[in-house]
Protein backbone atom coordinates (compact mmCIF):
# COMPACT_ATOMS: atom_id res chain seq x y z
CA UNK A 1 0.00 0.00 0.00
CA UNK A 2 2.84 2.42 0.82
CA UNK A 3 4.91 1.99 -2.33
CA UNK A 4 1.90 2.34 -4.68
CA UNK A 5 0.88 5.57 -2.89
CA UNK A 6 4.40 6.89 -3.46
CA UNK A 7 4.12 5.89 -7.10
CA UNK A 8 0.77 7.70 -7.32
CA UNK A 9 2.49 10.87 -6.08
CA UNK A 10 5.01 10.52 -8.90
CA UNK A 11 2.21 10.08 -11.45
CA UNK A 12 0.45 13.21 -10.16
CA UNK A 13 3.64 15.18 -10.82
CA UNK A 14 4.02 13.61 -14.26
CA UNK A 15 0.42 14.50 -15.16
CA UNK A 16 1.00 18.09 -14.03
CA UNK A 17 4.19 18.46 -16.05
CA UNK A 18 2.61 16.99 -19.20
CA UNK A 19 -0.77 18.74 -19.34
CA UNK A 20 -0.48 22.20 -17.78
CA UNK A 21 0.16 25.27 -19.93
CA UNK A 22 1.52 27.46 -17.15
CA UNK A 23 5.28 27.24 -16.82
CA UNK A 24 5.11 27.64 -13.03
CA UNK A 25 2.77 24.63 -12.91
CA UNK A 26 5.27 22.64 -14.96
CA UNK A 27 8.03 23.49 -12.46
CA UNK A 28 5.69 22.42 -9.63
CA UNK A 29 5.12 19.08 -11.39
CA UNK A 30 8.86 18.51 -11.69
CA UNK A 31 9.30 19.28 -7.99
CA UNK A 32 6.55 16.81 -7.04
CA UNK A 33 8.20 14.05 -9.08
CA UNK A 34 11.52 14.75 -7.40
CA UNK A 35 9.96 14.56 -3.93
CA UNK A 36 8.28 11.26 -4.78
CA UNK A 37 11.53 9.64 -5.92
CA UNK A 38 13.41 10.88 -2.83
CA UNK A 39 10.73 9.55 -0.50
CA UNK A 40 10.68 6.20 -2.33
CA UNK A 41 14.42 5.71 -1.93
CA UNK A 42 14.29 6.45 1.79
CA UNK A 43 11.30 4.11 2.20
CA UNK A 44 13.35 1.31 0.60
CA UNK A 45 16.02 1.58 3.29
CA UNK A 46 13.74 1.42 6.32
CA UNK A 47 14.28 -1.54 8.63
CA UNK A 48 11.15 -2.44 10.56
CA UNK A 49 11.22 -3.81 14.08
CA UNK A 50 8.51 -5.10 16.40
CA UNK A 51 7.55 -1.68 17.69
CA UNK A 52 8.09 1.83 16.39
CA UNK A 53 11.14 2.36 18.62
CA UNK A 54 12.93 -0.70 17.25
CA UNK A 55 14.14 1.15 14.19
CA UNK A 56 17.01 3.45 14.91
CA UNK A 57 18.59 6.33 13.04
CA UNK A 58 22.20 5.56 12.02
CA UNK A 59 23.66 7.74 14.76
CA UNK A 60 25.82 6.23 17.50
CA UNK A 61 25.37 7.72 20.96
CA UNK A 62 27.69 7.09 23.92
CA UNK A 63 25.12 4.76 25.52
CA UNK A 64 24.53 2.72 22.36
CA UNK A 65 25.27 -0.99 22.38
CA UNK A 66 27.08 -1.57 19.07
CA UNK A 67 25.73 -5.06 18.30
CA UNK A 68 22.23 -3.87 19.08
CA UNK A 69 22.84 -0.83 16.88
CA UNK A 70 23.87 -3.01 13.95
CA UNK A 71 20.64 -4.99 14.20
CA UNK A 72 18.37 -1.97 14.52
CA UNK A 73 19.86 0.86 12.45
CA UNK A 74 18.23 1.73 9.14
CA UNK A 75 20.22 1.72 5.90
CA UNK A 76 22.51 4.81 5.83
CA UNK A 77 23.42 4.65 2.14
CA UNK A 78 20.05 5.76 0.64
CA UNK A 79 19.93 8.57 3.18
CA UNK A 80 23.35 9.87 2.13
CA UNK A 81 22.52 9.72 -1.57
CA UNK A 82 19.07 11.29 -1.10
CA UNK A 83 20.74 14.11 0.84
CA UNK A 84 22.78 14.83 -2.28
CA UNK A 85 19.71 14.50 -4.46
CA UNK A 86 17.65 17.01 -2.43
CA UNK A 87 20.31 19.70 -2.73
CA UNK A 88 20.79 19.10 -6.46
CA UNK A 89 17.00 19.26 -6.88
CA UNK A 90 17.00 22.71 -5.29
CA UNK A 91 19.65 23.89 -7.77
CA UNK A 92 17.75 22.53 -10.76
CA UNK A 93 14.45 24.02 -9.60
CA UNK A 94 16.09 27.40 -8.98
CA UNK A 95 17.46 27.34 -12.53
CA UNK A 96 14.00 26.49 -13.92
CA UNK A 97 12.41 29.33 -11.93
CA UNK A 98 15.03 31.75 -13.26
CA UNK A 99 14.10 30.70 -16.79
CA UNK A 100 10.39 31.26 -15.92
CA UNK A 101 11.10 34.79 -14.65
CA UNK A 102 13.07 35.58 -17.81
CA UNK A 103 10.26 34.24 -20.01
CA UNK A 104 7.74 36.42 -18.18
CA UNK A 105 9.91 39.48 -18.75
CA UNK A 106 10.20 38.65 -22.44
CA UNK A 107 6.62 37.67 -23.27
CA UNK A 108 4.50 39.12 -20.45
CA UNK A 109 2.76 35.82 -19.73
CA UNK A 110 3.34 32.39 -18.19
CA UNK A 111 1.21 30.63 -20.83
CA UNK A 112 3.37 28.41 -23.02
CA UNK A 113 0.85 28.43 -25.87
CA UNK A 114 1.26 32.21 -26.24
CA UNK A 115 5.05 32.15 -26.53
CA UNK A 116 4.96 31.95 -30.29
CA UNK A 117 8.40 33.24 -31.00
CA UNK A 118 9.98 30.20 -29.42
CA UNK A 119 8.97 28.23 -32.49
CA UNK A 120 11.59 27.80 -35.15
CA UNK B 1 0.15 2.63 15.89
CA UNK B 2 2.45 0.93 13.42
CA UNK B 3 4.77 2.66 11.02
CA UNK B 4 2.67 1.56 8.02
CA UNK B 5 -0.42 3.35 9.29
CA UNK B 6 1.55 6.53 10.01
CA UNK B 7 3.17 6.48 6.58
CA UNK B 8 -0.15 5.88 4.81
CA UNK B 9 -1.76 8.82 6.64
CA UNK B 10 1.15 11.13 5.80
CA UNK B 11 1.23 9.94 2.18
CA UNK B 12 -2.50 10.55 1.71
CA UNK B 13 -2.04 14.03 3.18
CA UNK B 14 0.85 14.67 0.76
CA UNK B 15 -1.21 13.34 -2.17
CA UNK B 16 -4.09 15.69 -1.33
CA UNK B 17 -1.68 18.62 -1.19
CA UNK B 18 -0.15 17.62 -4.54
CA UNK B 19 -3.55 17.26 -6.24
CA UNK B 20 -4.64 20.67 -4.93
CA UNK B 21 -1.34 22.21 -6.09
CA UNK B 22 -1.86 20.74 -9.55
CA UNK B 23 -5.52 21.60 -10.04
CA UNK B 24 -6.05 24.99 -8.35
CA UNK B 25 -6.27 28.05 -10.62
CA UNK B 26 -4.57 30.63 -8.45
CA UNK B 27 -0.80 30.39 -8.73
CA UNK B 28 -0.06 31.63 -5.22
CA UNK B 29 -2.34 28.97 -3.72
CA UNK B 30 -0.59 26.34 -5.81
CA UNK B 31 2.77 27.47 -4.42
CA UNK B 32 1.48 27.26 -0.85
CA UNK B 33 0.15 23.75 -1.56
CA UNK B 34 3.57 22.64 -2.81
CA UNK B 35 4.79 23.75 0.60
CA UNK B 36 2.35 21.24 2.12
CA UNK B 37 3.97 18.50 0.02
CA UNK B 38 7.53 19.45 0.97
CA UNK B 39 6.96 19.80 4.70
CA UNK B 40 4.86 16.62 4.76
CA UNK B 41 7.80 14.78 3.23
CA UNK B 42 10.00 16.28 5.92
CA UNK B 43 7.72 14.77 8.60
CA UNK B 44 7.82 11.45 6.77
CA UNK B 45 11.64 11.52 6.87
CA UNK B 46 11.49 12.07 10.63
CA UNK B 47 9.31 8.97 11.08
CA UNK B 48 11.61 6.98 8.78
CA UNK B 49 14.55 7.67 11.15
CA UNK B 50 16.32 10.11 8.83
CA UNK B 51 16.73 13.30 10.90
CA UNK B 52 19.48 14.73 8.67
CA UNK B 53 17.21 14.50 5.66
CA UNK B 54 14.36 16.15 7.55
CA UNK B 55 16.51 19.15 8.45
CA UNK B 56 17.82 19.54 4.89
CA UNK B 57 14.32 19.12 3.46
CA UNK B 58 12.95 21.91 5.67
CA UNK B 59 15.75 24.30 4.65
CA UNK B 60 15.42 23.45 0.94
CA UNK B 61 11.63 23.73 1.01
CA UNK B 62 11.78 27.17 2.62
CA UNK B 63 14.21 28.46 0.00
CA UNK B 64 12.10 26.93 -2.77
CA UNK B 65 8.91 28.57 -1.47
CA UNK B 66 10.64 31.96 -1.33
CA UNK B 67 11.87 31.54 -4.91
CA UNK B 68 8.45 30.43 -6.21
CA UNK B 69 6.65 33.27 -4.46
CA UNK B 70 9.20 35.69 -5.90
CA UNK B 71 8.37 34.32 -9.33
CA UNK B 72 4.58 34.41 -9.00
CA UNK B 73 3.68 37.37 -6.80
CA UNK B 74 1.81 40.18 -8.56
CA UNK B 75 2.00 38.36 -11.86
CA UNK B 76 -0.43 36.65 -14.16
CA UNK B 77 -3.22 36.14 -11.66
CA UNK B 78 -5.66 35.50 -14.48
CA UNK B 79 -5.75 31.85 -15.30
CA UNK B 80 -4.67 30.72 -18.72
CA UNK B 81 -7.48 30.55 -21.22
CA UNK B 82 -9.19 27.27 -21.39
CA UNK B 83 -9.50 25.63 -24.74
CA UNK B 84 -8.40 22.16 -23.85
CA UNK B 85 -6.78 19.75 -26.26
CA UNK B 86 -9.02 16.81 -25.44
CA UNK B 87 -7.13 14.21 -27.47
CA UNK B 88 -3.85 15.03 -25.74
CA UNK B 89 -5.50 15.12 -22.34
CA UNK B 90 -7.06 11.68 -22.84
CA UNK B 91 -3.71 10.29 -24.00
CA UNK B 92 -1.96 11.64 -20.90
CA UNK B 93 -4.66 10.31 -18.55
CA UNK B 94 -4.49 6.86 -20.14
CA UNK B 95 -0.69 6.93 -19.86
CA UNK B 96 -0.87 7.89 -16.18
CA UNK B 97 -3.46 5.19 -15.40
CA UNK B 98 -1.29 2.64 -17.19
CA UNK B 99 1.70 3.73 -15.14
CA UNK B 100 -0.31 3.38 -11.93
CA UNK B 101 -1.35 -0.15 -12.90
CA UNK B 102 2.22 -1.05 -13.80
CA UNK B 103 3.48 0.34 -10.52
CA UNK B 104 0.83 -1.50 -8.53
CA UNK B 105 1.90 -4.85 -9.89
CA UNK B 106 5.62 -4.12 -10.03
CA UNK B 107 5.83 -2.89 -6.44
CA UNK B 108 3.95 -5.88 -5.03
CA UNK B 109 7.24 -7.77 -4.83
CA UNK B 110 8.92 -5.21 -2.62
CA UNK B 111 8.18 -5.56 1.03
CA UNK B 112 8.23 -2.49 3.23
CA UNK B 113 10.51 -2.74 6.25
CA UNK B 114 12.89 -5.37 4.87
CA UNK B 115 15.74 -3.55 3.09
CA UNK B 116 18.34 -5.32 0.99
CA UNK B 117 20.94 -5.10 3.74
CA UNK B 118 19.08 -7.68 5.81
CA UNK B 119 19.30 -10.21 2.95
CA UNK B 120 22.78 -9.46 1.59
CA UNK B 121 25.46 -9.89 4.18
CA UNK B 122 28.20 -8.28 2.04
CA UNK B 123 26.21 -5.15 1.17
CA UNK B 124 28.26 -1.96 1.56
CA UNK B 125 25.81 -0.51 4.07
CA UNK B 126 26.57 -3.33 6.50
CA UNK B 127 30.25 -2.49 6.23
CA UNK B 128 29.49 1.19 6.90
CA UNK B 129 27.33 0.35 9.92
CA UNK B 130 29.93 -2.01 11.41
CA UNK B 131 33.15 -0.18 10.64
CA UNK B 132 32.03 3.43 10.28
CA UNK B 133 32.81 4.52 13.80
CA UNK B 134 36.29 2.98 13.97
CA UNK B 135 37.34 3.84 10.41
CA UNK B 136 36.16 7.43 10.19
CA UNK B 137 35.54 8.51 13.78
CA UNK B 138 32.13 9.93 12.96
CA UNK B 139 29.26 9.01 15.26
CA UNK B 140 26.77 9.76 12.50
CA UNK B 141 27.08 7.06 9.85
CA UNK B 142 25.38 9.25 7.22
CA UNK B 143 28.08 11.86 7.74
CA UNK B 144 30.81 9.27 7.40
CA UNK B 145 29.29 8.06 4.12
CA UNK B 146 28.93 11.58 2.71
CA UNK B 147 32.25 13.03 3.77
CA UNK B 148 34.50 9.98 3.81
CA UNK B 149 33.39 6.84 1.96
CA UNK B 150 31.69 8.68 -0.89
CA UNK B 151 33.29 12.09 -0.73
CA UNK B 152 33.64 12.27 -4.51
CA UNK B 153 29.84 12.22 -4.74
CA UNK B 154 29.75 15.27 -2.52
CA UNK B 155 32.36 16.96 -4.70
CA UNK B 156 30.20 16.27 -7.76
CA UNK B 157 27.14 17.58 -5.93
CA UNK B 158 28.96 20.81 -5.10
CA UNK B 159 30.01 21.29 -8.70
CA UNK B 160 26.46 20.61 -9.99
CA UNK B 161 25.08 23.12 -7.49
CA UNK B 162 27.72 25.67 -8.50
CA UNK B 163 26.89 25.21 -12.18
CA UNK B 164 23.15 25.59 -11.56
CA UNK B 165 23.65 28.80 -9.58
CA UNK B 166 25.99 30.19 -12.27
CA UNK B 167 23.37 29.38 -14.88
CA UNK B 168 20.58 31.03 -12.89
CA UNK B 169 22.69 34.15 -12.40
CA UNK B 170 23.56 34.28 -16.10
CA UNK B 171 19.89 33.99 -17.04
CA UNK B 172 18.64 36.51 -14.51
CA UNK B 173 21.31 39.10 -15.22
CA UNK B 174 20.10 42.06 -17.28
CA UNK B 175 21.00 42.68 -20.86
CA UNK B 176 24.66 41.98 -21.43
CA UNK B 177 27.06 44.82 -21.93
CA UNK B 178 26.95 46.24 -25.42
CA UNK B 179 29.96 45.70 -27.59
CA UNK B 180 32.28 48.58 -28.25
CA UNK B 181 31.76 50.25 -31.61
CA UNK B 182 34.65 48.97 -33.71
CA UNK B 183 34.28 45.25 -33.07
Amino acid sequence: MIFPLCFALFVVGLYCALTKRNVIKIVIGLAIMEYAVNLFLVLLGYKKGITLADAQAPIIEPVTNLDDFFMKAVDPLPQALVLTSIVIGLGVTALAIAICIRLYQRYGTFDISEMRRLKG
Amino acid sequence: MGIELIMIIILIFILLGAIIAVEIKDLLSAVISIGVVGFGISIAFLFLQAPDLAIVQIAVETVLLVLLIRATIRRDIKSTHSHINWAGLICVVVLCLGLIGFGYFALQELEFGKPAITRLEEAPSNHYLKQGLTQTGSANIVTSVILDYRAYDTLGEASVLFTAIIGALAILRGIARKKKGGK
